[in-house]
């Protein structure tokens, strides 16, 4: 254990995604030695996140404004929305130039054995998106792991009364991996290659 | 019914006793590779592109260890260890944790699982109760690994309501753990016959002299259809009745509860049929 305000910033850094107790260590000694404006300037960019960044009130997808840049894009097509985790997942996919739609971002997937269920993810949300008509087409690009397929098949057989076009992304995506690791061809080319889901 | 184990009372659980025992494999040193077969029961994200791996083991028990880059969508065995995979491996003993150095497919029970969602919700309350089941790592636990194995089987088979397969699973579970209820006599007193009542916290049905407050009065019939589920009895458990299997699965879940005190948090999300 350090003194208070080491520590205290050991704490801190222990809390995020990934970063270990050794990893929180080493962070914060190199904060403790890096020049006082290049801390400020992570300070700012860590408020700056805070208050300026919100959630899209349609599409769930990080946003600076009531809605984000695609969901105010006219030029995006508003009948076909493609279906996502997270939205490290939609610039994954702005990446391939491939889908001109706009999408819905669920803020996971289901995960039973985390307790996350259909009620925890943005779906409720989706199915209001849906019941306007205006939609014909629903691309679940879940990842292409379990907790992603088995986030499809619910959403598949959510929407089914609806009537619409459900496809799922091809399977050249390796199962397994995140979507977020796929490179541009193999995700443009999943797009292209997509299959409607009979459920 | 050989399926039944002994009950033990509360204080003096078989798990208890596994607790005090030597890690055979791993701390001593010795061996640093070894191979063995497991159901994977759940993965966890480990920093930018690894996955803490949890199994079920053949031979070594419940066993934590990490696939290194797994979740790269060039990785080499990422879709191997994906959970519901029965596969063939081999691991390096590490110091914390052991590292996955080689995985192939036995079975990929996943695949079906998942398309079917009641099904896919039941295997997943499954491998939970697996890994609370048996808790102690590196033990071996080869009843509970056919049991799984069996149980997952029998559920992408798709002869049977999932949630019947779960709750035969789960009985069977408790029973190989040692804390089967009493279904065919009284769990204080032992005397035999159908009784009435179902305490959870007694063990299973009670006898009119015995009942605590508080027993549930569930139908014949649902006793009758764990008592079914428990030893193997297919035939009698697909002709029970929608009630009865709701009734039955109330009681399984609260009897299961009670023993895991950490309880089964995939159990909410199981959908019915
Ligand atoms: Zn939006
Ligand atoms: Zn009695």
């Amino acid at each position: 254990m350090y003194e208070g305000a080491v520590q205290n910033l050991i704490d801190e850094l222990g809390r995020l995604p990934g970063v270990g107790p050794k990893s929180a260590q080493r962070i914060a000694f190199h904060l403790l030695a890096a020049e006082t404006a290049d801390v400020k300037r992570l300070v700012h960019a860590l408020v700056e996140v805070k208050e300026r960044v919100r959630f899209c009130s349609v599409c769930g997808n990080v946003a600076e404004e009531e809605q984000c840049r695609i969901c105010r894009d006219p030029r995006r097509d508003a009948a076909v929305i493609c279906v996502v985790e997270e939205s490290k997942d939609v610039v994954a996919i702005e990446r391939t130039r491939e889908f001109r739609g706009r999408y819905h971002v669920l803020g996971g997937a289901i995960s039973p054995i985390e307790g996350v269920g259909p009620d925890d993810l943005r779906i409720r949300e989706l199915m209001a998106r849906l019941s306007d008509g205006q939609i014909t087409e629903l691309i679940l690009a879940t990842d292409p792991n379990l907790e992603g397929e088995a986030t499809a098949t619910y959403l598949a057989r959510l929407v089914k009364p609806m009537g619409l076009k459900v496809t799922r992304l091809a399977s050249g995506l390796p199962v397994g991996g995140d979507l977020e690791y796929a490179d541009e061809v193999t995700l443009g080319r999943a797009f292209e290659g997509r299959r409607s889901l009979e459920l | 019914m050989s399926l039944v184990g002994r009950r033990w009372p509360r204080s003096r659980r078989p798990r208890a006793a596994r607790f005090a025992r030597e890690r055979a494999i791993g701390e001593n040193g010795h061996v640093s590779l070894y191979r063995d077969e497991g159901v994977v029961l759940r993965t966890q994200k480990l920093g930018e592109a690894d996955r803490i791996v949890t199994l079920l083991t053949r031979r070594t028990g419940l066993v934590r260890a990490v696939g290194k880059g797994v979740r790269r969508t060039k990785s080499r065995f990422g879709a191997r260890l994906e959970p519901f995979t029965h596969v063939d491996l081999q691991l390096h003993t590490g110091r914390t944790l052991d590292v996955i150095t080689q995985a192939d497919t036995l079975r990929a029970y996943g695949e079906p699982l998942v398309a079917d969602y009641p099904r896919y919700t039941a295997g997943t309350a499954m491998l939970e109760t697996a890994e609370k089941i048996v808790i102690v790592e590196k033990d071996p636990a080869l009843r509970q690994f056919l049991l799984l194995v069996g149980g997952l089987r029998t559920l992408a088979e798709a002869a049977h309501d999932p949630r019947l397969v779960l709750d035969a699973y789960l009985l069977r579970s408790l029973a190989v753990a040692g804390y089967a209820p009493a279904l065919e006599e009284c769990a204080r007193c032992g005397s035999h016959g159908s009784h009435r009542s179902f305490a959870v916290h007694a063990g299973g049905t009670v006898c009119s002299v015995c009942r605590p407050a508080g027993s549930a009065a569930p139908a014949p019939e649902t006793v009758h259809l764990m008592a079914a589920l428990l030893r193997g009895d297919w035939a009698q458990a697909d002709a029970s009745d929608g009630r009865h299997r709701t009734e039955c699965s109330g009681l399984v879940a609260a009897y299961l509860q009670w023993h895991l005190e950490n309880g089964i948090r995939s159990l909410r999300l199981v959908e019915r049929t």
